[in-house]
């Protein structure tokens, strides 16, 4: 696994020369930490891509286990056909949970560690904190998998989106700190990405992509958001209207008190 | 205690099914004594909704609870699972489950302002010590309470939050270790502790809670409702019996209240349907991550509402030292009405040393509360130690102040203002 996917790094390296990293502007990527995932789960269309997106390249490691495909496809304005043919793994039916078919122990044996179920992960992580994930991966050669992440250092899972996104290497510059006691430091900070090879998506088409696949890990997170705000306006509105009435009635008690 | 309005002789002999029930089991005579003839001062400001309001709140994590526990699963295996089946698969179990931890929030929102109400107005003063003393063990057993229904949901929060706590009661000497295993059934916090937690939330301390309250009500008939004034309005009665400035708690206050409960569940509304993690300080985000022994959260922090005293708990560098001052911080309450030797009960009527220190202990309080959240390094360490200081000093100083505390006259009726 691990030769392979360094052979693969270093082939695109090569392939992709000098020209691919003049494309990258200068200082791409420096302001990451403050990247936001748009709160965008009313958006039915983003979460219809996103869940394909989800079924195409993270179904292979990682489940959805509280999510049932009937629940998602309801959710998502899909008839069950649709479901069906598009989006249900072969083998599955619409009331199964979204499980991997990738068996624990052999994932925790290829990767050091199970991938995570991520029905939760936005919500315990956080939608920006995904977004900022899938969109800082980085070639690093001293990696198992020959990949980085600035968001999550070390991360143990490949830079599977690759293939969409091409190939970056992290710029790292030297900057002058001074330590507590007061000794000039030098400390090596991250300063921009390089494109090293272009993958088969734009830069515009790969923030697309991971826009509408952590707007979808958003819903996931919680099915009913979009209900409950919905609802929401409602209650509040009759609510507001009982306690109006209520003071009133209030009102007139208290005529007679002197 | 205000005379009980003898029911009119016209109505004495309800014929039918009422006369039938009447003469069996005394409806009347509880609604004349407890609330059509029970005299509550006229001049209630906003501070007096709390109370009514803590009782609509208990009620409603009453009937959540119920609900929730239909398929709340306690276990090691099954906790987890079960809330979010909960919030996915139960019909309108997203709704119940939100009600339920927001309201414990809105619990302790409710009962600290009630709280500070009576230190505003010396409400703990004479006649009304037990009064007081039963409040605060409804507040020990809503801070119980409150623990043990953190730790159900079983995320990773719930579980370092209770390693934390519980091992607090391992810094008493001696007793200490024994003490610790025996409150969690185990050597860690495990299946054992999450299966009496889950007996004690849902069965032993809503009863203890519900008898407490009881006991709060019946010792507040006895000694009737104090005011802002801080007047007695037993003192000056009317040729017909009542209180001069005395209003019957039925119709006026519980129409009253019926405003003040629509506006809490307007907001209570907006929490639950639009924000109901609220940043992070009623749910919180590493809590929708399984508990997990292996992996320490970055910082570890209970809910806002215990914040105060744990901020107190770690600006202490010696834990056992810590601990204690932390119970003691919570214990102090207890002993205001001895505390105080003011000769008037109102901060209306008291000079500015009384009303600085509680605005002291006031600021004290909520910046303790925002310290407890924040990572213990630094500022933030030097800042709870200052705070802490002014909080017990506080306590600590009041026998000194009150008394010494320039007073003004008070008024011999209450100050009311009428609605126009």
């Amino acid at each position: 696994m691990r030769t392979i996917r360094r052979a693969l790094l270093l082939a695109c390296v090569l392939a992709s020369g000098a020209a691919a990293a003049a494309e990258a502007g200068a200082g791409a990527g420096a302001d990451w930490m403050t990247w936001h995932a748009a709160d965008d789960v009313t958006n039915t269309a983003s979460l219809q891509r996103g869940a394909r997106n989800f079924m195409a390249y993270c179904l292979g490691c990682h489940a959805l286990k509280y999510e049932r495909y009937y629940r998602m496809g309801t959710d998502l304005g899909l008839t069950p056909e649709e479901l069906q043919q598009y989006l249900i793994a072969p083998g599955d039916k619409p009331a199964d949970y979204i499980l991997t078919t990738m068996p624990a122990a052999d994932a925790a044996t290829w990767f050091g560690k199970t991938p995570p179920d991520l029905s939760l992960m936005a919500r315990a992580r956080g939608a920006d904190y995904l977004y900022q994930f899938l969109k800082t991966f980085y070639v690093d050669s001293s990696r198992p998998t020959g990949a980085n992440n600035l968001r999550l250092p070390a991360t143990a899972m490949p830079a599977v989106l690759s293939e969409l996104e091409g190939l970056k290497s992290a710029v790292y510059k030297d900057e002058q700190e001074t330590t507590a006691d007061g000794k000039p430091m030098t400390v090596h900070v991250f300063d921009h990405f390089e494109q090293l090879a272009p993958g088969r998506m734009s830069a515009a088409e790969y923030d697309a992509f991971v826009h509408d696949t952590v707007n979808f890990l958003d819903y996931v997170g919680e099915p009913t958001q979009a209900e409950r705000r919905s609802l929401g306006i409602w209650v509040v509105l009759f609510l507001l209207v009982f306690t109006w009435l209520a003071w009133l009635l209030k009102q007139q008690y208290w005529k007679d008190v002197h | 205690m205000a005379p009980a309005v003898p029911p009119p002789a016209s109505a004495a002999k309800p014929a039918g099914l009422r006369g039938w029930i009447y003469k069996r089991f005394p409806v009347q005579e509880f609604i004349s004594e407890q609330l059509t003839g029970y005299y509550a001062p006229k001049n209630f400001n906003i501070w007096y909704f709390f109370g009514s309001l803590a009782l609509v709140v208990l009620v409603l994590q009453l009937v959540t609870g119920i609900f929730l526990t239909m398929f709340y699963k306690p276990g090691e295996a099954t906790s987890f699972d079960s809330v979010e089946f909960i919030m996915r698969e139960v019909q309108w179990g997203w709704l119940i489950r939100y009600l339920h931890s927001t309201g414990a929030s809105v619990f302790f929102i409710v009962v600290y302002l009630h709280m500070f109400r009576s230190m505003l107005y010396g409400s703990y003063r004479a006649p009304r010590e037990l009064l007081w003393l039963i409040g605060m063990l409804v507040y020990l057993a809503l801070m119980a309470e409150a623990f043990f229904g953190y730790v159900l949901p079983w995320g990773n929060m719930s579980f370092w939050g209770a390693q934390v706590i519980v091992n607090l009661f391992g810094t008493i000497p001696v007793i200490g270790p024994g003490l610790v295993l025996w409150i969690r059934g185990d050597y860690g916090i495990a299946d054992a502790t999450l299966g009496r937690f889950f007996a004690l939330h849902v069965a032993a301390v809503p009863l203890a809670i519900l008898l407490l309250v009881m006991l709060h009500l019946v010792a507040l008939r006895r000694t009737g409702s104090n005011n802002p004034d801080g007047i007695e309005i037993k003192e000056r009665v009317g040729a017909d019996g009542h209180p001069l400035d005395g209003i019957p708690f039925h119709p006026y206050y519980t129409v009253k209240d019926i405003v003040g409960i629509g506006v809490m569940l307007v907001m209570l509304a907006i929490v639950v349907f639009f924000i109901p993690s609220f940043g992070g300080l009623f749910l919180e985000a590493p809590n929708f991550e399984p508990a997990n022994p292996m992996s320490t959260p970055e910082h570890i922090a209970p809910v806002w509402y215990f914040t105060p005293y744990y901020a107190i708990l770690r600006a202490v560098p010696d834990q056992r030292l810590g601990a204690l001052l932390m119970f003691l911080a919570v214990a102090l309450f207890v002993f205001l009405p001895w505390l105080d030797r003011s000769p008037v009960k109102s901060m209306r009527y008291r000079g500015i040393l009384s009303r600085g220190a509680l605005a002291i202990f006031a600021v004290s309080f909520i910046a303790l509360g925002y310290l407890g959240l924040q990572p213990a390094e630094g500022i933030y360490v030097v800042l709870a130690r200052i705070f802490a200081v002014c909080y017990f000093l506080f306590f600590i100083l009041m026998p000194w102040y009150s008394r010494i505390d320039k007073v003004k006259p008070v008024p011999e009726r209450v100050v009311f203002h009428e609605n126009h």
